[in-house]
């Protein structure tokens, strides 16, 4: 057995300083190296949950943001041959053991083609139960204009989850944002038979931004 | 006592959950699933293998006074490593293990080994220690898991038997400490009877 | 009224012994008598604050401008034990009557899950609170962190206050000792789910 090294001044901080330059290194070394698979990896996930919600597209989803009254929501936009698709939009709600985040793909005549969930904390066995198909795919194909957002409790047409009434609205609330989000984009682009109109905030909104553009024209 | 004691002692004999009662929060909190609890398993063995070998080796060099320190360095170090690799390769699995992957750094099951076996014996046997003891962890993590899943999903490794709920309980908290008390109780039975 | 919230929440509805399973450590080893479960609640609130504050601010005006946020692990354990340390010099020095009541505590508190997890939750997780779902700022933190370190305190003292009253009682030989505690702690993990729901 080796004799122990002393346990002096010097050699003390010499130890732990070289043990924390080593370590150091070595993290940067595997950081370096991990980076890009785990930034891949973030991409494959972000791509496939994009692949989900929205209609077959070509071509690489344009990410950008928007705000809208006051908060900003991530979002992917999607074409085919040119022609635009539709939204993949992100929002969140607080659900009941914190926030549900969605991915909300809106198509282009503005009805919602998919969901999915990208993050959640609900109960297990309860409100957790909000990933599994008999609960999300009741939006698949869900007109806003003609069904209401809200869970039958409240007087809207969105059947909740049994015994998890406060996850069920958190999901349908995020839904409606998405909605709102995407009434917001629509009148920002003036696409073709969209009326942005039906969503009063953001109607004003977007109608404030084509006044916008019309004045700059003038200018010009 | 040879290699394959080492390894074994970690299973039965020592087990870090049923026996020693070490590392119990991510015990509790992470099998809600047999998935979710042989992940968590599976991620402590390689830091504890890992570790184990560089602390063994770096031991000697040590001053006494601040070996802790330097050990929680050491660990710290290999946990983050081991974030960056299950970030890359399996982030679901990061993801639904969360908090529980840096808090690894505070597993008195690595520190533990650390102290008692690694600084004083030689980088093979403390990787084998390592291996006996992450392994005995695991077992019982995903033992625990799939007592909660089976009766509080009514499935098996995700896969469902049972239509409709379990009894909802033993995958909230309630349950994993009544889990966990049932199986540290069938444990002290079992290897009673052993021993006669 | 968030503050408010943010207090209910952490001691009840999201306790960190009996929800989220960390510090349990403690919870199980020095809970058999009252006196020592005070003593370890109230370093544990000290410590958990006084790091959460110190590993907030080191996040933000260090790791993040610098980029090195991989670092974070390591260095927060680092900032947790040499606080622990510097906690128990000041404490001899200033307040020996304090350091004879959580002196011993102190130490133990350096692999206390509870105090690494506070400081990692308030700066990876969002919250929401009724509202929006945010990160928590500089107050925010110090008063989730105090709040949390409280709902310990409160899961302590109650275990403990238990665990007197079951070390009376006749308890079948395999069960003494901690699988009678874990019993107790399941029990008890249940009364609190009745708060569940309330944020």
């Amino acid at each position: 057995m080796i004799m122990a090294v002393q346990s002096s001044f010097k050699n003390m901080t010499l130890c732990l300083f070289a043990v924390c330059i080593v370590s150091s290194a070595l993290l940067a070394a595997v950081y370096a190296v991990t980076k890009e698979p785990i930034e891949a990896a973030e991409h494959a996930k972000t791509v496939s949950a994009i692949a989900q919600v929205v209609p077959e597209f070509d071509g690489e989803p344009v990410s950008d943001t928007i705000e809208v009254a006051g908060k900003k929501y991530p979002y992917y936009a999607v074409s085919k041959g040119g022609q635009p698709v539709g939204y993949a939009i992100t929002t969140s709600a607080s659900g009941y053991g914190g926030a549900v985040t969605l991915m909300v793909g809106i198509t282009a005549d503005r009805v919602i083609y998919n969901t999915t969930v990208l993050s959640q904390a609900e109960t297990p066995g309860l409100g957790a139960k909000c990933t599994e198909p008999e609960f999300a795919d009741q939006f698949k194909n869900w007109n806003p204009a003609e069904k209401a957002l809200k869970v039958k409790k409240d007087g809207g047409d969105v059947d909740a989850i049994t015994a998890s009434t406060i996850t069920s609205r958190a999901y349908a609330l995020a839904v409606e944002t998405a909605v709102m989000v995407y009434d917001a984009l629509a009148g920002q682009v003036p696409a073709d038979g969209v009326t942005g109109a039906t969503n009063t905030e953001a109607g004003t909104e977007s109608d404030a931004a084509e006044a916008g553009v019309m004045e700059t024209d003038k200018g010009e | 006592m040879g290699k394959f004691q080492l390894i074994t002692k970690g299973l039965v004999k020592e087990n870090p959950t049923f026996v020693l009662l070490l590392g119990m929060c991510p015990t509790l909190a992470t099998t809600t699933s047999a998935i979710n609890g042989m992940s968590m398993g599976l991620a402590t063995l390689f830091v504890l293998v890992l570790s184990n070998m560089a602390i063994s080796a770096t031991a000697p060099y040590i001053p006494d006074k601040v070996r802790i320190p330097a050990y929680i360095v050491i660990i710290a170090a290999f946990v983050t490593i081991l974030q960056f690799i299950m970030q890359a390769f399996t982030p679901d699995i990061y993801k639904t293990l969360g908090l529980f992957i840096p808090l690894i750094v505070v597993n008195c099951i690595v520190l533990g080994r650390a102290e008692a076996f690694a600084n004083k014996n030689s980088v093979v046997d403390s990787a084998c220690d390592g291996i006996g003891i992450g392994l005995g962890f695991t077992i019982a993590l995903t033992i625990l898991g799939l007592v909660r899943e089976l009766l509080g999903s009514g499935s098996a490794f995700g896969y469902k038997f049972i239509d409709g709920d379990g009894i909802l309980v033993f995958v909230l908290a309630p349950g994993a400490f009544m889990a966990l008390a049932y199986l540290i109780v069938l444990f002290k039975k079992l290897t009673a009877k052993k021993d006669e | 009224m968030e503050y408010i919230l943010i207090i209910i929440s952490a001691i009840f509805v999201n306790n960190i012994l009996l929800s989220q399973f960390m510090g349990i450590c403690p919870f199980l080893g020095v809970s058999n008598k009252l006196s020592t479960a005070v003593g370890m609640s109230g370093a544990v609130c000290f410590v958990i604050t006084l790091a959460t504050l110190v590993t907030y601010l080191f996040q933000y005006y260090v790791l993040v401008p610098l980029g090195i946020e991989f670092m974070q692990t390591i260095a927060f354990i680092l900032i947790i034990a040499a606080l622990v340390q510097m906690v128990e010099i000041v404490l001899k020095k200033v307040s020996p009557a304090l350091y004879q009541a959580l002196g011993i505590f102190l130490p133990l508190i350096t692999t206390n899950c509870a105090v690494l997890g506070v400081a990692l939750m308030v700066v990876t997780n969002e919250f929401s609170y009724g509202g929006e779902p945010h990160m928590l700022n500089l107050g925010e933190s110090v008063v989730f962190a105090f709040a949390t370190s409280l709902g310990f305190g409160l899961a302590m003292i109650l275990f403990a206050g238990l665990r007197e009253q079951i070390a009376l009682n006749k308890v079948p030989k395999v069960f003494k000792g901690i699988p009678i505690a874990l019993v107790t702690a399941s029990i008890l993990a249940m009364a609190f789910m009745g708060f569940s729901g309330l944020v």
